[in-house]
């Protein structure tokens, strides 16, 4: 095939799986509305996600964000701006780092999960036998996981964002020699509403599409085993990658406001 | 023709996947509280054919009567209008492994039907005593039970919301005989109890002589054979009594090339 046919059929199968992907994501989140929604299905996969999720996601941000402390203070020395750490240290981790590495810990943990149970369903005809029991697979599976991921995220943003600042002030404090009552006053006078609020709706578009791209391709696996296994690899990877490409796109709005 | 009596009716029904034809134009009709045995080599499309009853796959062409509507075209109403009076037994039981015995068979109950969980269960757990099984093993996980348990779990969330219609896949592959035997005695008292018609899907001729009022053959993506169970051996259809006699040699000639 030449070269100019190949990059065109590449780029009509992304843009129509992107469309695909779209068509599910909005299934998925709105299948609820005109039937049935299953609370407990829904409570499960809350539990699974968000409470499940919170020692890693936890474990995460209080490293980065003690890392993070040594490389600001190391960095802002070099024009004496070493006082300035617990503000920037706050705008990093509440606007970026919190609901990005969260959202990857989420990402990893949840829709790898999700695109492998659902599979597994797919292949073993659970999925089919669902809805011969007249049980709608988009209502029972898939819109439970969205919206309980949508809904999980920020909260674990947020306290992402609180133990990473945590993180930072034990470094600050005990390594760094800095006060511990005046890092808080900085941070809490520095830091804004908004900066805090753009970061958990980051989050809340982070989750959802998490968990489209989980269900997504666990619902649409082929094959047995290995149909499953690939499912999950590309589960991972797309949510990865959307996370983080869909993070420059937010950011580039939500500076604006 | 008459079709007031006729639960099921199939016309020129065709599938087939990337240009494999797999179907090739099924003519069937099942009447009212019948049983119908459906048999046919390893891979001859009984189970797609039973997946385009059900909605599962979208036939490429034909057409699918139910009660004398046509549902073939398989919009939410047509696929509602089947699923709400079916039952369907999966060749491999397909049992939900993330929930408990009990729930699963109150799958259809509790989720479609909206039944308090208690009802649900008591429901459940009479079903599971219809099937053979003790209450107890309605608190096990399905991974925990053997294949013909899992069959019969599966036989019992068919048929717990005694549907009109009922399915069932190669009931019996994969059972010891005696097993099987059993499995083929409760559907044929199952199906009687409720009254529904039934297509039961078999390449196991024991099985298909003790659930069937009639078999058809399933050859070739078209049904080349019909006739009642005593009929069967004096079919005068090579293909048949080759299929009946299990012999390698015949007109049927396994296709061993092609993937
Ligand atoms: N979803 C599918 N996609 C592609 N081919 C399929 C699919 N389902 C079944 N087939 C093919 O259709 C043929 C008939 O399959 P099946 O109905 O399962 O056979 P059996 O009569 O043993 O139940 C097989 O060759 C199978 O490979
Ligand atoms: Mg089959």
């Amino acid at each position: 095939m030449n070269p100019f046919a190949l990059t065109g059929s590449v780029a009509i199968d992304a843009v129509r799986e992107t469309g695909r992907i779209a068509d599910f994501g909005a299934r998925g989140a709105f299948a609820w509305v005109t039937g049935p929604f299953y609370w407990r299905a829904f409570f499960s996969a809350l539990g699974r996600i968000g409470f499940a999720s919170l020692p890693v996601v936890g474990l995460t941000a209080i490293f980065t964000g003690a890392a993070l402390a040594l490389n600001i203070y190391d960095g802002s020395l070099r024009f004496n701006a070493e006082t300035f750490l617990p503000q920037i240290l706050g705008v990093s981790i509440v606007r970026e780092l919190g609901p990005v590495l969260a959202a990857l810990m989420v990402a990893g943990r949840c829709s790898s999960a999700m695109a492998a149970e659902i599979g597994t369903m797919r292949v073993t005809e659970q999925i089919d036998a669902m809805s011969t029991l007249a049980v709608d697979p988009f209502k029972y599976l898939i819109a439970p996981r969205v919206l309980a991921t949508t809904v999980a995220l920020p909260f674990l943003v947020l306290i992402a964002d609180i133990i990473g600042v945590y993180g930072g002030y034990l470094v600050a404090v005990y390594a760094l020699d800095f006060s511990g009552p005046i890092f808080v006053t900085n941070i809490a006078e520095f830091l804004e509403n908004r900066d805090v609020v753009s970061g958990l709706i980051k989050a809340a578009v982070f989750g959802f599409l998490i968990s489209v791209m989980g269900c997504y391709y666990g619902y649409n696996s082929r094959g047995g085993a290995q149909g499953v296994g690939s499912a999950t690899r590309t589960a991972v990877v797309a949510a990865a990658v959307v996370v983080l490409a869909s993070n420059y796109f937010m950011t580039s709005l939500l500076v604006e406001f | 023709m008459a079709s007031a009596t006729k639960k099921i009716s199939v016309r020129g029904l065709q599938k087939g996947f990337e240009g494999r034809d797999v179907l090739r134009g099924v003519d069937l009709d099942v009447d009212e509280g019948r049983s119908l045995v459906v048999i046919g080599g390893s891979g001859s499309g009984k189970s797609v054919f039973l997946k385009c009853l059900l909605g599962i796959l979208k036939p490429d062409s034909g057409i699918v009567e139910i009660d004398g509507r046509n549902i073939a075209r398989q919009t939410d109403s047509d696929r509602r209008y089947m699923t709400n009076q079916t039952g369907m037994l999966f060749q491999g039981a397909a049992l939900f492994d993330s929930l408990t015995v009990w729930e699963n068979i109150a799958f259809r109950l509790i989720y479609s039907e909206n039944k308090s969980r208690k009802a649900a269960r008591n429901k459940a757990l009479e079903c599971l005593t219809q099937v053979g099984l003790a209450p107890e093993v309605g608190n096990l996980q399905p991974s925990a039970l053997s294949g013909g348990m899992q069959k019969r779990v599966s036989l019992a969330r068919a048929i717990a919301s005694e549907p009109r219609i009922l399915f069932f896949d190669e009931p019996t592959t994969g059972l010891d005989p005696i097993m099987a035997d059993v499995i083929n005695n409760l559907i044929v008292d199952r199906v009687k109890a409720i009254g529904a018609t039934a297509i039961s899907i078999t390449h196991d001729m024991a099985s298909a002589r003790k659930i069937a009022d009639e078999i058809a053959m399933l050859y070739q993506g078209r049904i080349i054979w019909r006739g009642k169970p005593d009929e069967i051996d004096k079919s005068g259809n090579p293909m048949v009594d080759q299929f009946v006699n299990g012999r390698a040699e015949g007109p049927i000639q396994m296709t061993l090339r092609r993937r």
